[in-house]
């Protein structure tokens, strides 16, 4: 008999991890700051790595962490359905279910003194924000920083108070006449990009077309086809390989990704339907 | 004081000109000063003019009946403003108001057109050049079109 | 650890088998075997010989299965029917964990000890698979392990090669060479019906000695093995697994899976009979006051759209796209992801295909106007 550990990747058991608080980021999107209950110890997550999350009843999700430290996990979740509706109607002091921390994570190590791009779309720049908080808590260890948002319109944007401390540069699709940011396709922002970008490594999250067009447009602008990382997502149940929904090809996303290099991806992804 | 004709030396979106093609259209180029909101076009007015920014930003607007205003592109540093001085009506599509002071190369389209019939091969010229720039604009255009960050992810029924 | 046979094979009567089931289950095991039922051959609970179908054989074609009467009254004279190990080692339905206030408990109900008597070496193939899918990486399936821990197998080698088999295409049969703890072949001529009995196990070996057992002769052993050629010269069907990872990846825009999508139903009955197929599911409900809550695992499918359903739809939304998944992952990503093929060549989807679409028609399909050998366009 394989005895569960109370929370951990190797265990199914969710974990009873308190919201410790809850912030509205848009009309549809809540981050939740979690801490383990009974003073049980915080797992390690690295940036990009996900957890199941657990709404009592209905259902797990996976979600990746989108800021780590100061005891508390933090996600960002958007209400699309019947198990993220319930996450995002909680309140602090609520009870959650977590489990994990699953995947691969973001690839800082081999970002070390390199310049680094971050390109975010929507909802995908909740997996890239532990590398933004990163990168810019510790500017010594890299080279150019460059920070690039696109989302749907200025109400939609998260983290709005952080993107000018980053001096994040953003774009939404449409915007009211109040907007005085920019308007356009994420990657007509490519251009502010300074420097060489033969040796620059790039990181994205975002809609799949997002991805696509985006990991086009840094390959001609001079990236390294395998200096582009992207994040997956594919449906997952049990995280760890074993359900068998998160295959994309031979990957299982959930413990061959999320984080993964694009160019050993792109032939997959370029298949529809795959 | 360098001349119009050398700073649009260093417009990228004019690069692909010849030295020869950019100092005929630097004779129909003046420098423009907008104030934050000023209005550089009227949708509905004749499209005599196109810009170029050199700095600051532009906002192109339309409104929604009961939407209200709704910016559909901003257009920045070094970027071609207006195309429509090239096709016939001739008529300009959206209100584009200054954001933030913005100085731009003004040219007088009307002007240019002329020399265009005159000269095919700078009207060649600057056919490609506002053919690359509408191929961006319209792709990203149809990019946003799919409204990937919209809950549908894109997708149509 | 391979097991060297140091136990030379024995010769067991019925009644010797008789008293190798009440042996399993003395040892406490309980022993499961081929019934007939429902027209098919069902995995079930075996008491004694008398539980086994003596006299009966089937005859199967693509979307056919029928049992027919044998007239030597063979006990393992059958080839597989719908059903395989996978419904104990992998049950359809699982208890989870089951979670109140408190916070969840992983279900603890005691697992069964299960002695599988007449397991063709395709299925005992088709466990090792799954042993690796799900023992074989990081994360370890509790339940999976459990239930296989102590596991006994009893394997039987085929006399004739079913309808839709092609496990010598795959390398997978028709004898058993690993795997299982004893292994039987049936022997029946004028010198009496008996069984070939072959150690896998040390175990194997232990229950063997306890049993009334003969020194198996030459005779008998050239039986045996020309039982197996028998049905190695017989197979229903042929894959050729030449390249076969590459071939399929490289043909994935092929127009066959068009033509597919127009004949398959997307029924999941392939999955649902495929010995090695491991798609599941959760299942997380809570009672009325909403204070207990239990999760389930379910098997699923990847022919249903809820299968890769993210927000905004379904990854693979046409059937054409879910067809081909379940076949490029079952002969080539598997390869990929497990080291060898997820097929075992047993036939059953073949043969429980209700418009008989064919696995190895397809694979040849494919084969025959291979794409990648298309002039470029």
């Amino acid at each position: 008999m394989v005895a569960p550990e109370t929370v951990g990747a190797q265990s199914l058991l969710p974990a009873p991890f308190r919201v410790a608080s809850v912030r509205r980021e848009t009309h549809d999107t809540w981050t939740l700051a979690l801490e383990p209950e009974d003073g049980a110890e915080l797992p390690a997550f690295a940036p990009g790595q996900f957890a199941m999350l657990y709404a009592f009843g209905a259902g797990e999700v996976p979600i990746s962490v989108s800021a780590i430290g100061d005891g508390t996990l933090v996600h960002t979740i958007r209400s699309v359905g019947a198990v993220t509706g319930r996450l995002c109607a909680l309140r602090e002091g609520d009870t959650i279910g977590v489990r994990g921390p699953y995947g691969t994570a973001w690839p800082l190590a081999t970002a070390a003194g390199r310049d680094v791009v971050v390109v975010a779309g929507g909802i995908g720049l909740a997996p890239l924000r532990p590398v933004v908080h990163e990168l810019v808590a510790h500017p010594e260890r890299y080279g150019r920083v460059t920070i690039l948002y696109g989302g749907r319109t200025p109400d939609e944007l998260l983290y709005r108070d952080e993107l000018s401390v980053w001096g994040a540069h953003v774009t939404v699709d449409a915007a009211g006449p109040d907007w005085r940011g920019r308007v356009g396709l994420v990657t007509k922002l490519l251009p502010v990009i300074a420097g060489d970008p033969a040796g620059a490594i790039a990181m994205m999250c975002g809609p799949d077309v997002m991805m696509h067009f985006t990991a086009l447009a840094l390959t001609d602008r001079g990236f390294a086809p395998d200096a582009v990382w992207v994040s997956l997502e594919r449906s997952m149940k049990c995280a760890v390989g074993h359900c068998g929904h998160c295959q994309l090809g031979p990957l299982f996303v959930c413990k061959d990704g999320p984080v993964v290099r694009h160019d050993a991806v792109a032939a997959l992804t370029a298949v529809r339907e795959l | 004081m360098q001349t119009i004709a050398e700073l649009l030396t260093d417009v990228p979106a004019l690069a692909a000109l010849s030295p020869e093609h950019r100092d005929t259209i630097a004779g129909c180029a003046r420098n423009r000063v907008f104030r934050d909101g000023e209005e550089v076009m009227r949708a509905g007015e004749p499209a005599d003019t196109f810009h170029v920014i050199r700095e600051g930003a532009v906002a192109l607007e339309t409104f929604v009946p009961q939407g209200g205003p709704v910016i559909v592109e901003t257009l920045h540093d070094g970027e071609l403003l207006g195309w429509s001085w090239l096709v016939p009506p001739y008529r300009v599509a959206f209100d584009c108001r200054a954001v933030g002071t913005t100085h731009t190369f003004e040219f007088d389209g009307a002007c240019l057109r002329g020399k265009c019939d005159a000269d095919p091969a700078l009207g060649y010229d600057l056919l490609k050049l506002v053919a690359g720039v509408m191929l961006e604009r319209l792709q990203g255009t149809r990019l946003r079109l799919l409204d990937v960050y919209g809950r549908t992810t894109g997708g149509r029924a | 650890m391979a097991y060297v046979a140091r136990v030379e094979a024995r010769v067991l009567d019925v009644d010797g088998l008789d008293a190798l089931i009440a042996a399993l289950r003395d040892r406490g095991w309980e022993v499961v075997g081929p019934t007939v039922r429902s027209q098919s051959i069902v995995y079930d609970a075996v008491a004694s010989v008398g539980d086994l179908p003596r006299g009966w054989g089937d005859e199967q074609e693509g979307g056919a299965f029928r049992l027919v009467r044998r007239d030597d009254g063979a006990l393992f004279g059958h080839n597989v029917g719908h059903d395989s190990l996978k419904r104990f080692l992998f049950p359809p339905r699982v208890p989870v964990w089951h979670a109140t206030a408190g916070g969840p408990v992983e279900r603890t109900e005691e697992q069964p000890r299960y002695a599988f008597l007449g397991v063709r070496s395709c299925d005992l193939h088709a466990v090792a698979i799954q042993d690796r899918v799900f023992m074989g990486d990081r994360y370890v399936e509790p339940d999976y392990a459990a239930r296989r821990e102590d596991a006994f197998f009893v394997a039987v080698n085929c006399g004739q090669a079913g309808g839709t088999c092609f496990c010598v295409s795959m390398g997978t049969g028709p004898r058993a060479e690993s795997g299982y703890d004893l292994a039987l072949t049936e022997l029946i001529d004028d010198r009496g019906h008996r069984f070939l009995v072959e150690v896998g196990s040390e175990r194997g070996a232990d229950v063997l000695a306890a049993l009334p057992s003969g020194m198996a002769g030459e005779v008998d052993v050239a039986m045996a093995r020309e039982a197996s050629d028998n049905a190695a010269a017989s197979m229903g069907r042929e894959l050729d697994t030449t390249d076969i990872r590459d071939l399929l990846m490289g043909n994935l825009a092929h127009a066959r899976w068009d033509d597919v999508a127009e004949r398959c139903l997307s029924c999941t009955n392939c999955t649902l009979v495929c010995p090695t197929c491991f798609c599941h599911t959760v299942e997380d409900r809570t009672d009325l006051a909403g204070q207990e809550a239990e999760r389930e695992r379910v098997w699923d499918s990847c022919f249903s759209l809820d299968h890769s359903y993210i927000h905004g739809g379904s990854v693979r939304g046409s059937g054409r796209s879910r067809y081909r998944q379940w076949m490029t992952h079952k002969l080539a990503t598997w390869i990929d992801q497990f080291g060898t093929s997820g097929c075992v060549g047993c036939g059953r989807c073949i043969t429980w295909c209700p418009v008989a679409i064919d696995i190895t028609e397809e694979a040849a399909a494919i084969r025959a106007t291979d794409m990648r050998h298309a002039d470029d366009r």
